[in-house]
């Protein structure tokens, strides 16, 4: 029977088929803890009596939400959670390689077919690994560290088929604000978000992680790109011994619905304040003021979208009146750039290029916005006060806009400059 | 006397409590800033047996299990939404709170006294009954037991898909 790629790696992992709508209790490739989320599951962990964790080696810790420690309570949970991980054998990463969803990726933790879960929401991003992986809070988290297994609503899946050729400094994060203001802030609600169609195929693992980073903000469980060579590619120094297997939904699968979405006519995109959703053509904000402009996160931190703004920045300088933050994903990410000169190139410019981490995304750490202040930003989200002052607001856009409206001083064509 | 907490649609994790308080882990300190910078009187004033009330997606985004346990922390036991975002549902009933799905919320107003009839399916507020949606089979173990820590604190193993038992 025709099933979705979503149903099948459940059905793979349950030996039998397995339908959307059902509910099973399915066993874990991997979960990951963070600093924020962490301490609360392992406590959860040791109220359900959890004694030994399922399986230390599946179990990803690491820190990235507030580091370096940036208070005395940080710096408490962050200890709390390395003896945690000395008790139970568990590798940390602690505050060294970068923000967790980027490292569970690029240290090939997420590979197709496997079924992950980790106690952020942005957890759905692994699905550009043909994964099924999904957030869960930290109750869940202490029921995964004791047994290694959760129960599971199998969802239902909106297949999305992306066409056409991206025009000039248009990109992924264009078309995943597209969607999301096509769909709605909870359009995909419990179901799975499934990209594929020649463009998806096109693309390479960045831009699949950031379309899949975002599926969430359509209030989907897991945002899922089927595996192909550039999937494969891409694990073969990573996870070794993968072998290519095939996985992706059958063509008359029962989907929940069909979307064809071309995006060869496609203008830079810009989620307005206070919702995702709120989505609109760059040219309708544009000339907005902005106090700080942020390149980063795990939607935008990576190489590629570093390069996307340095390539738009060109030998100029940002603008005088504006903070400009620049956070790699990770470790890696932030060597490759600065192994090109692209770190050199942001500082040249007036950016403070500062250490992977989640940075003002978080809303807590540093970078915070006083009220009234306006932030663009590259990352995720722009619910009221997320990056500061309840009385603050912060729009959304790719590396290429942000880029360009830092270099203006106001939000900013990426095509004009 | 308890009261109903009126809010609308997309009421996000940001909104009941903001990123700078997740370091901290104490429920009734988590109550004493919920919804800080987004209703200023509620934290002051919510008391043991308020519901709150709202429209569509709540508890959209962040994961942080903050947020139902502020809620919870500030005596909290029942939230009535026309719909709720996935993480949020499954940490309400984890902690012991019941997200209960009514398709009719916009209706209750705010500040209204509400009973909720949890066997019979039904909400009363104003001297109107609104239908609730029962909670799904697999989550209901775990609401008759007050939450998952309850749930789970007694089981030695679970039993998988897979056939084996972890």
């Amino acid at each position: 029977m025709a099933a979705t790629l979503v149903e099948k790696i459940f059905s793979r992992k349950c030996g039998r088929p397995v339908r959307a709508g059902e509910v099973i209790m399915a066993p874990v490739d991997a979960a990951m803890i963070h600093d924020i989320t962490g301490p609360l599951a392992v406590q959860k962990f040791r109220e359900m009596n959890g004694r030994k964790v399922f399986d230390p080696k599946k179990i990803v810790l690491l820190f990235d939400h507030q580091i370096p420690a940036d208070s005395l309570p940080a710096a408490e949970n962050h200890v709390f959670l390395r003896k945690f991980a000395i008790e139970q054998k568990i590798e940390n990463l602690d505050i060294k390689e970068g923000i967790c969803h980027q490292v569970v990726m690029e240290k090939g933790r997420a590979s197709p077919g496997e079924i992950i879960v980790g106690a952020d929401s942005h957890t759905c991003m692994y699905g550009a690994a043909g994964a099924f992986s999904t957030g869960i809070g930290s109750t869940d988290m202490g029921f995964v560290l004791k047994f290694g297994a959760l129960y599971f609503r199998v969802p239902e899946t909106i297949r999305l088929d992306i066409h056409g050729d991206f025009p000039r400094r248009v990109g992924a994060k264009d078309l995943i604000l597209a969607l999301a203001g096509k769909i709605g802030a909870d359009g995909a609600t419990y179901q799975a978000l499934e990209f594929a169609g020649e463009t998806m195929h096109r693309m390479g693992m960045p831009g699949r992680m950031t379309c899949c980073n975002m599926a969430v903000e359509m209030g989907a469980k897991v945002g899922i790109v089927p595996p192909d060579n550039e999937t494969w590619e891409y694990l073969k120094t990573r996870r070794k011994g993968t072998t290519p297997f095939a996985l992706e939904s059958d063509h008359d699968a029962a989907f929940s619905s069909r979307h064809r979405f071309d995006v060869s006519t496609l203008s830079p995109k810009v989620a307005t304040p206070h919702n995702v959703d709120q989505v609109v053509d760059v040219g309708k904000v544009a000339g907005t003021h902005i106090d700080q402009v942020f390149i980063g996160s795990c939607t935008n931190g990576r190489f590629e979208d570093l390069a996307e703004a340095a390539e738009v920045l060109g030998n100029r300088s940002f603008h005088d009146d504006i903070r400009v933050l620049i956070i790699p994903a990770s470790r890696a990410e932030y060597l490759k750039a600065i192994r090109k000169g692209i770190v050199e190139q942001f500082v040249a410019a007036g950016a403070l290029v500062e250490a992977p981490c989640c940075g003002p995304c978080m809303g807590g750490a540093f970078g915070l916005l006083a009220p009234g202040e306006v932030s663009l930003s590259t990352s995720n989200r722009n619910f009221k006060g997320r990056q500061g002052s309840a009385e603050s607001f912060v729009y959304l856009c790719s590396p290429a806009t942000a880029a360009a409206s830092a270099i203006r001083g106001e939000i900013t064509d990426p095509r004009e400059v | 006397m308890m009261r109903t907490w009126k809010f609308g649609d997309n009421i996000d994790t940001d909104a009941i409590v903001p990123g700078r308080y997740l370091t901290i882990y104490d429920p009734v300190t988590l109550a004493s800033h919920a919804f800080e910078g987004t209703r200023a009187d509620y934290a002051k004033n919510v008391k043991k047996g308020d519901v709150i009330v709202a429209g569509r997606n709540f508890g959209c985004g962040s994961s942080r299990e903050h947020a139902p346990i502020a809620l919870s922390g500030g005596g909290v036991r029942f939230i009535i939404a026309r719909s709720f975002a996935r993480i949020f549902y499954r940490n309400a009933i984890n902690v012991g709170l019941l997200p209960l799905v009514c398709s009719d919320a916009d209706e209750i107003a705010d500040g209204a006294d509400l009973v909720v009839h949890m066997n019979e399916g039904y909400v009363e507020s104003g001297r109107k009954k609104y239908a609730i949606e029962p909670v799904p089979g697999f989550l209901k173990e775990i609401v008759d037991s007050g939450g998952l820590v309850d749930y789970a604190r007694n089981l030695e193993e679970v039993e998988t898909c897979t056939g084996s038992r972890s």
